[in-house]
């Protein structure tokens, strides 16, 4: 396994790597985020409580989802790239943080915009919201740590340290619906038992899930490119790739 | 379907500002990155660009004065 990964780590085909790859995710970010935009606002039923308000879940949960899914990726990332020292690894936490933190804006938001109509109250200081901020700051701190150094090998190790140190809030966002009292509800959709959820809801619910993952993969890779390229830019190969246009 | 109209569809059932809201600031959010992060693409191709040229001007320069 390890002769066959061995050549990633080499800048010039992990860029290229990202391009085979990035016309599948493209595609299947395209295809879910229609039709599952489509199906849940105008296709699944309304809610027996919460009528049409309800529809914010079909981009509520795949971003919370995702921010978590996202930092989980961009750990691992770091881990590789602290335990094996591959600077690509390094490129790929970077290239994941502005992604992970955009899902996480996305599900304060949704979630602050959901809060009101059914809450009252566009932020309380409950503990799943609270947990999921300190996840936007965390992404916040990841970036702006790797740029505040001005040697980049520092930086990226630094960043790499806090990307790591950060997973324990994941388990924090998992749980704190259990093991506080929280406004918020636990969770809709279970793996082992079934889902407090129609499947009239569930499927488009799934469809967008699966699209906003594809959508943090796909954008996670033309970052990656660029940072690539950033690092790259006075090798040859950068500069065949460019003068090619 | 589930809205008789299309001005039912906007309506949402009274809750039009907040769905919209949502939608909004996540289509907003979603498209910003995308362009950001093509834009950087776009960026760094065109620095490349601008130091292969000027390496090439000074290259020239270099052989004129050498002429």
């Amino acid at each position: 396994m390890w002769k066959w990964l061995h050549p990633y780590a080499k800048a010039e085909r992990a860029y290229k790597l990202c391009n085979t790859l990035l016309p599948y995710f493209v595609t299947v970010t395209a295809v879910c985020i229609a039709v599952g935009w489509i199906w849940g606002l105008a296709f699944a039923p309304a809610d027996y409580q919460q009528k049409d308000s309800y529809r914010i879940i079909f981009i509520h949960v795949p971003s919370a989802i995702l921010s978590m899914g996202a930092y989980s990726s961009m750990a691992i990332a770091a881990i590789v790239a602290l335990v094996w020292q591959l600077r690509n690894a390094e490129l790929a936490v970077i290239a994941i943080a502005p992604v992970g933190a955009a899902m996480t804006a996305i599900a304060l938001i949704t979630g602050a915009a959901w809060g009101k109509p059914m809450w009252g109250a566009w932020w309380v200081w409950d503990a799943r919201l609270t947990s999921e901020l300190i996840l936007l700051f965390l992404y916040f701190g990841v970036l702006s740590l790797y740029h505040a150094f001005e040697d980049k090998k520092s930086g990226g190790r630094a960043a790499c340290i806090l990307a790591i140190v950060g997973v324990i809030n994941l388990p924090i966002i998992h749980f704190s619906v259990e093991w506080w009292n929280t406004l918020h509800q636990g969770s809709t959709i279970t793996k082992f038992d079934t889902s407090a959820i129609d499947s009239s809801m569930l499927w488009p619910l799934l469809i967008n899930i699966l699209g906003f993952a594809a959508f943090v993969g796909a954008l996670s890779l033309v970052r990656l490119k660029n940072e690539i390229l950033q690092v790259e830019k006075h090798r040859p190969w950068v500069r065949q790739l460019v003068s090619r246009g | 379907m589930q809205f008789e109209s299309l001005s039912d569809f906007f309506h949402m059932g009274g809750y039009a500002f907040y769905v919209w809201l949502s939608f909004g600031s996540c289509a907003a959010i979603l498209l910003g990155l995308v362009w950001a992060s093509l834009n950087d693409a776009k960026r760094i191709k065109r620095e490349v660009e601008a130091q292969m040229k000027r390496e090439a001007r000074i290259k020239q320069a270099q052989e004129e004065a050498k002429a």
